[in-house]
């Protein structure tokens, strides 16, 4: 389509993606339990753009993200899963809505959607993350000291390097016991770590690791199955 | 001390409407729910232990912070790459004769994770707080939650289960499965609350004068967005129209408090930007927080209350300086540090600002503490570790070491 036309009514931008493909996820994204709670409409007042970090460096805005949910644009929608939920910080200031509206939590919804069908968007911005959920997924603890190396964080200066030198020892000199670990934030105990891979397990969130990385998701069964095999569950 | 609202009374302040305290606008309070789900034996509740504290939250409540018998669960990074912090809330706890208990029983929230990749669903979440609230109640001792997103997302999964029955179904299940009891703690209690409740008690026990300290506090995000009316609003802390939390420990240590215009702003953490995308974490926190801060309040030490937030503000500050000789530094801490080092924490054994990355030494020399001396004393007991003389060091070591001659 050109000229005047184009402006009132646009193409789709993913032509190749069947608008039932595009309605049955954003079928999903409403059935989530969490959704009714989350919209009410949209006043386009733009507060939550004023609030919003993400929008003050990249073009994105919470207030699209909920006026194309209040208007169930379908297509837009779509758009927004391919190409603006990941520049959210999830930092939550827009729950300043007027209207109480919870744009921040409509993107955690739209990503759990993207991540369910193992979307590009996802598998893209989840590109060099995947060890971070390996490390989550099967210690318990998210980050952990032997992750400071100069080389993963060159921006944070030389107290990075310092840290990773004497890791070890600087462990140890902290006080609290549970404090010695390298590898986990503290020290988790195994039977602890094995309720973890029940709950990981029983509430299929490993299965969804499945749709966006298979080496990943083999990974964490085998690490999980070995340890819950040695305890006596079966799965 | 009272700090009037006039003291963050910026240029548009009065054209704005102030918030009153008033059930009018409040939500509904969620013990209602709980105390009905109780007594349909749906779940247990668990009760904040005396002796407790009562501070005010949003909406002219009240909350219940236990003075002891705690059960601190920890952070992931704090734990990890910010060890002074969890430390110094140790410290504190039992410089005050304060009795806790630090679990190996215990998970991350996992929601950092959550909210940076989503890989998880609503109930593996549920799952994973309400284990470790069962964790807690099997030891007898209360959740204290040393993360800001923690707590922010353990306020949100708390309000999933008393209203989803389906969810509270599900996840009672899974627990059972593992012989665990469904327990929901009568009160969500964040670390940095009972700092604020036990401020003045803390300041009895402050050995360093820091009445020419000035700072600045940056309000950590899920903290008091998440779920907002559960955080502590306080009239004598800015006429109640901001979160009082770190402000009120700050004042009562005797710090002066100086207000900056993006106060509301986040820090730029942004959960999967730190770890994989952080031209945008530094340039929110340099350019909107800290730059803001230095042209606007100047202040010595900025002090906040959460994982993400020292870590954004402190490690993004070093690229800044290196792209523009120009830029100024500030030191960030955790206020439990802060507080620590008031009562006489040592600067390296306790708080563990070798970890941090905003030069802090000249906040150090403010507030009268000699830093070369307190770095060779950490060195000597690093000495004994390596001469196989202690395997760890220990409470007590931190205790003997000479800190009075660090000032
Ligand atoms: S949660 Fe996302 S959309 Fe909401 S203010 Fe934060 S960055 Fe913006
Ligand atoms: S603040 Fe709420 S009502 Fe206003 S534009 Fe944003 S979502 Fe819509």
């Amino acid at each position: 389509m050109t000229g005047i036309g184009a402006a009132f009514k646009l193409e789709p931008k993913y032509p190749e993606v069947p608008y039932e493909e595009k309605a049955r996820l954003f079928a999903e994204i409403k059935a989530d339990a969490r959704y009714d709670d989350y919209l009410y409409g949209c006043y386009e007042c733009g507060i939550c753009v004023a609030a919003c970090p993400s929008a003050r460096y990249y073009d994105f805005s919470p207030r699209r993200i909920a006026q194309a949910a209040a208007r169930e644009d379908v297509e837009l929608i779509f758009e927004q899963i391919q190409e603006d939920i990941w520049d959210c910080s999830q930092c939550f200031s827009c729950l300043r809505c007027p209207r109480g509206n919870n744009p921040g939590g409509i993107i955690t919804i739209m990503r759990e959607v993207a991540v369910n069908n193992g979307l590009d968007s996802a598998r893209e911005a989840l590109k060099g993350y995947t060890r971070i959920i390996y490390k989550i997924m099967s210690t318990g603890t998210q980050v952990s000291p032997d992750m400071l190396q100069a080389d993963a964080f060159p921006d944070w200066g030389p107290t990075v390097a310092a840290t990773s030198e004497n890791l070890e020892l600087w462990r140890r000199a902290l006080p609290p016991d549970t404090h010695h670990t390298t590898k986990t934030g503290w020290q988790i105990s195994t039977k602890t770590l094995v309720e973890l891979y029940l709950i990981w397990h029983k509430t299929g969130a490993l299965d969804l690791i499945s749709e966006l990385d298979e080496g990943l998701h083999s990974l964490l069964e085998e690490v999980m199955e070995d340890l819950l095999e040695e305890e006596g569950y079966e799965l | 001390m009272t700090i009037p609202v006039e003291l963050v009374n910026g240029p548009g302040r009065k054209n704005k409407k102030e918030f009153t305290f008033s059930e009018e606008h409040a939500p509904e309070d969620f013990h209602d729910h709980l105390w009905e789900l109780e007594a349909a034996g749906e779940l247990v509740v668990q009760r904040v232990p005396e002796p407790y504290l009562e501070v005010p939250v949003k909406y002219g409540r009240t909350k219940k912070v236990p003075i002891g018998q705690t059960w601190h669960h920890k952070s992931c990074g704090q734990c990890g790459h910010i060890p002074g912090y969890s430390t110094s809330i140790f410290w504190v706890n039992r410089k005050l004769g304060i009795e806790y208990n630090d679990p190996t029983d215990q998970t991350s929230c996992t929601a950092w994770n959550y909210y940076a990749s989503a890989t998880s669903n609503q109930a593996a979440q549920a799952c994973v707080a309400m284990r470790n609230f069962a964790a807690a109640y099997e030891s007898d001792h209360f959740p204290i939650i040393h993360c800001g997103t923690s707590f922010g997302h353990y306020k949100e999964v708390r309000h999933e289960i008393l209203t989803n029955a389906k969810l509270r179904a599900e996840v009672r299940e899974i627990l059972a499965s593992m012989g665990k009891p469904l327990v929901m703690p009568e009160e969500m209690i964040h670390y940095s609350e009972w700092f604020h409740a036990m401020r003045h008690d803390i300041a009895k026990h402050q050995v360093l004068d820091f009445s020419k300290i000035a700072v600045t506090v940056h309000p950590a995000c899920h903290y008091y967005k998440l779920v907002e009316g559960d955080a502590i609003y306080d009239p004598e802390v800015y006429g109640g129209q901001r979160t009082a939390i770190v402000t009120g420990l700050a004042t009562a240590l005797g710090a002066e408090v100086r207000d900056y215009s993006t106060w509301f702003d986040c820090c730029g953490f942004g959960f999967r930007h730190i770890l994989v995308q952080r031209d945008f974490s530094r340039s929110f926190a340099t350019q909107r927080k800290i730059k803001r801060m230095k042209e606007e309040a100047d202040p010595d030490v900025t002090l906040t209350h959460d994982t993400g937030c020292v870590t954004t503000l402190d490690k993004s500050q070093f690229a800044a300086k290196a792209q523009d000789k120009d830029f100024a530094t500030i030191p960030v801490l955790s206020e439990a540090q802060f507080a620590a080092l008031a009562m006489g924490a040592h600067p390296f054994l306790v708080c563990q600002l070798h970890w941090h990355a905003a030069d802090y030494k000249p906040l150090l020399e403010k507030m009268g503490i000699d830093h070369e001396k307190a770095w060779a004393e950490f060195e000597e007991q690093c000495g004994r570790l390596e001469r196989n003389e202690a395997k760890y060091l220990t409470w007590e070591d931190v205790d003997s070491a000479p800190v009075e001659a660090a000032r």
